[in-house]
């Protein structure tokens, strides 16, 4: 994982809650077996009409937000499957943050796994946010991980909370696997004290 | 297995459940660093999400899905995981065939690359759904690093209707607590109301925790979960199951056990429901109008009501059972076991789904489709006009062909009602199984237990 560098970005708001996973890229898009290449599928469905063309009523196709690397939403954000293509495909649009007042638990895991920064804060502190971000155009916030500040490009500036382990993976772009595989006779070592006989698995064949 | 100061605590994973959709990445990750599968023996996987659910002999069309699904089989042997293959009598959905196949079991912690894994909870144990990256960890690893979440306790005591399902249950307590009323914690489901629950009843409950939030939830195991899982083809046998039991028999909370939170409903008043919105927290009574947003008191969420009355296409105060549906889709992991379709069944027997009404029944696996058959349920569904199919996810999510068109209004047994989920332009209505198979007959909602009522139906089915 590359490591998490602060980052000043042009904000995108999407002023909706309960934004689902099934939203944020449609099942068709699921089929790929790569990692890549899901920007272009990013809320297809509210992105474009039935017959391909842009929706020019939806945020992310007003040209004030190209090139967005924040994303401003509401709570709850990210419920539903717990597709990774969802964190994926908003990392090849282009967002390194996204903002809420809350997330889905799966959701914010599979963030936290590939380097997308999901800050919660006080839903009085998204509000406020929101009216700073819709009354100016080209508003952009700068994201300090390592302080743990958002500050605005009119000085507004606010701190964030964010589990110290999860700063620190993101921070050092840590491999949590080969973490995990440093502890491998722990490992071992639990496997043969604590396996009792229906834990492993009985003898099974493919029927 | 291991809790180190300023670190997630490690959970070692006692069972891993794989499918095509969510793991090709992970496996591509192992390859890249040069790592094995740690555990083969502890990894299942089927092909279910994205598998036609017609003729199960042709190659798949869709070339995407096509390479997926090879890319499952390629895997499997090469790391030598068991695949239950589209030609195996086992194969199904995930969530269907984990318990049936005597996968899952009380005390254990099992994953999968899905949200839907909180269905196995109803055996006592701790399971939950991961992300691709998680499902690489565990191949990897056979861990997971996990924070502890919080714990809710959700009671339900009373007596259950005639027509009342584990379903109503679940989009009940999702209406009352909220869609992510359940976010951050583990819920434990107790009272009377789920000690009467069937396992497979007890499945539908905890599948359906995650559309309110909760990774995780869970079930007491008790003689009906024992006596479930005896001779299940992959549980302990003889000796091993006896003292398997008295284990697992010492799993259950303390009676004083205190929650983060604890939540307690009266089932006795629990109605049929029907989700009117976009989300299953938006749900109300059969027997009720669709809701007016201006009876909503918090802005947002009068805002997310107006957005999903004007995608449904619905007026406020339209009373439910006047809503019409073009479609019926009886499947899933909640709804397409054998006692769903034994129930569903029992609605339709010696009538006819209106002509305006294109229904589909798809069992949860090839071990229920068999089993339904050999109960001729098969010969009921057909004989009332609803399409018999092979086992899979299908509809639920629409990966494959099985989809709505734009406009179309489906009365579906699945899990979520979200904008698109069964097919771009698509409105889901969620039902239980009885439900929707009277909105097949009838071709829009009505109360079903006045069928009971009138005797239309055999009370035994419950």
């Amino acid at each position: 994982m590359t490591p998490f560098k602060t980052v000043t970005g042009l904000v995108a708001l999407l002023d909706r809650v309960n934004v689902d996973t099934d939203q944020i890229i449609p099942k068709q898009f699921l089929k790929r077996v790569e990692r890549s290449g899901f920007g272009q599928f990013l809320f297809d469905d509210w992105r474009k009409c039935s017959d391909g063309s842009p929706n020019p009523d939806f945020m992310l196709n007003r040209s004030r937000y190209r090139g967005a690397q924040v994303l401003l939403t509401r709570e709850n954000f990210g419920c539903g499957s717990s597709r990774e293509h969802a964190v994926w495909a908003l990392q090849d649009y282009g967002f390194t943050v996204i903002l809420s007042s809350s997330f889905a638990d799966i959701f914010k895991t599979n963030s936290s796994k590939n380097g997308l920064l999901t800050v919660e804060l006080a839903k009085a502190v998204i509000d406020e946010w929101f009216q700073r971000a819709m009354n100016q155009e080209g508003y952009r916030i700068t994201v300090d991980l390592k302080t743990q500040t958002l500050t605005g490009s009119d000085n507004f500036s606010c701190s964030f909370e964010i589990d110290p382990y999860h700063r620190r993976c993101l921070l050092e772009g840590l491999d949590e696997i080969g973490l995990t595989l440093e502890y491998e006779s722990a490992i071992a070592a639990y496997e043969r004290t604590h396996g009792e006989p229906w834990q492993a698995v009985v003898s099974h064949t493919a029927g | 297995m291991m809790e180190k100061p300023g670190q997630p605590t490690l959970l070692y994973i006692d069972r891993h459940l794989v499918h095509e959709v969510t793991s090709p990445q992970a496996f591509e990750g192992l390859r890249l660093a040069g790592r094995k599968v740690r555990c083969p023996d502890l990894t299942f996987a089927t092909i279910d999400h994205n598998v036609p659910t017609t003729d199960r002999w042709v190659l798949i069309q869709d070339p995407i899905a096509a390479k997926q699904v090879m890319s499952l089989r390629e895997n499997c042997k090469k790391f030598g995981i068991t695949l239950y293959d589209l030609d195996s009598a086992r194969q199904g959905i995930v969530h269907v065939i984990g318990p049936e196949l005597g996968i899952t079991l009380p005390g254990l912690t099992i994953v999968c690359g899905d949200s839907h894994t909180s269905t196995h909870g109803a055996f006592g144990s701790l399971a939950f759904g991961i992300g691709t990256s998680e499902v690489e960890h565990v191949l990897a690893t056979q861990c997971l690093p996990q924070s502890k979440p919080k714990t809710m306790a959700v009671r339900l005591n009373g007596q259950r209707a005639w027509g009342v399902t584990p379903k109503d249950l679940i989009l009940g307590v999702i209406g009352r607590i909220g869609v992510s009323g359940g976010t951050g914690y583990i819920i434990e489901y107790c009272g009377t109301a789920v000690k009467d629950l069937s396992m497979e009843g007890r499945m539908t409950v905890c599948n359906m925790s995650i559309e309110c939030g909760a990774r995780a939830g869970m079930i007491a195991p008790d003689e009906k979960t024992f006596h479930y899982l005896e001779d299940r083809p992959l549980a302990p046998k003889g000796r091993d199951f006896e003292r398997a039991v008295t284990y697992w028999k010492t799993l259950p909370s303390d009676a004083d056990a205190r929650f983060d939170r604890e939540v307690t409903f009266d089932i006795s008043a629990f109605a049929p429901q029907v989700t009117w919105g976009t989300n299953p927290g938006q749900v109300v009574e059969a027997t009720r109008c669709v809701p007016d947003p201006k009876d909503f008191s918090d802005e947002t969420h009068r805002h997310a009501a107006e957005r999903a009355l004007e995608y449904m296409a619905l007026k406020p105060g339209l009373p439910i059972q006047e809503i019409r549906v073009d479609r019926v889709f009886i499947g899933s992991c909640t709804n397409a076991r054998l006692e769903d379709l034994r129930a569903a069944a029992s609605v339709i027997r010696g009538k006819r789904i209106a002509s305006s009404v294109k229904s589909m029944v798809v069992p949860g696996s090839q071990r229920v489709k068999a089993q339904a058959e050999a109960e001729g349920l098969d010969k009921i569904f057909k004989a009332a006009g609803f399409e018999w199919r092979e086992s899979g996810c299908s509809m639920c999510l629409g990966m494959n062909s099985d989809i709505l068109q734009p406009g179309e209004r489906c009365a579906s047994t699945s899990n979520r009602n979200f904008e698109g989920r069964q097919g771009r332009g698509g409105r889901t209505h969620l039902v239980s199984p009885v439900m929707a198979a009277a909105a097949a007959i009838t071709g829009h909602f009505v109360d079903v237990r006045e069928w009971f009522a009138q005797g239309q139906i055999a009370a035994e089915v419950f």
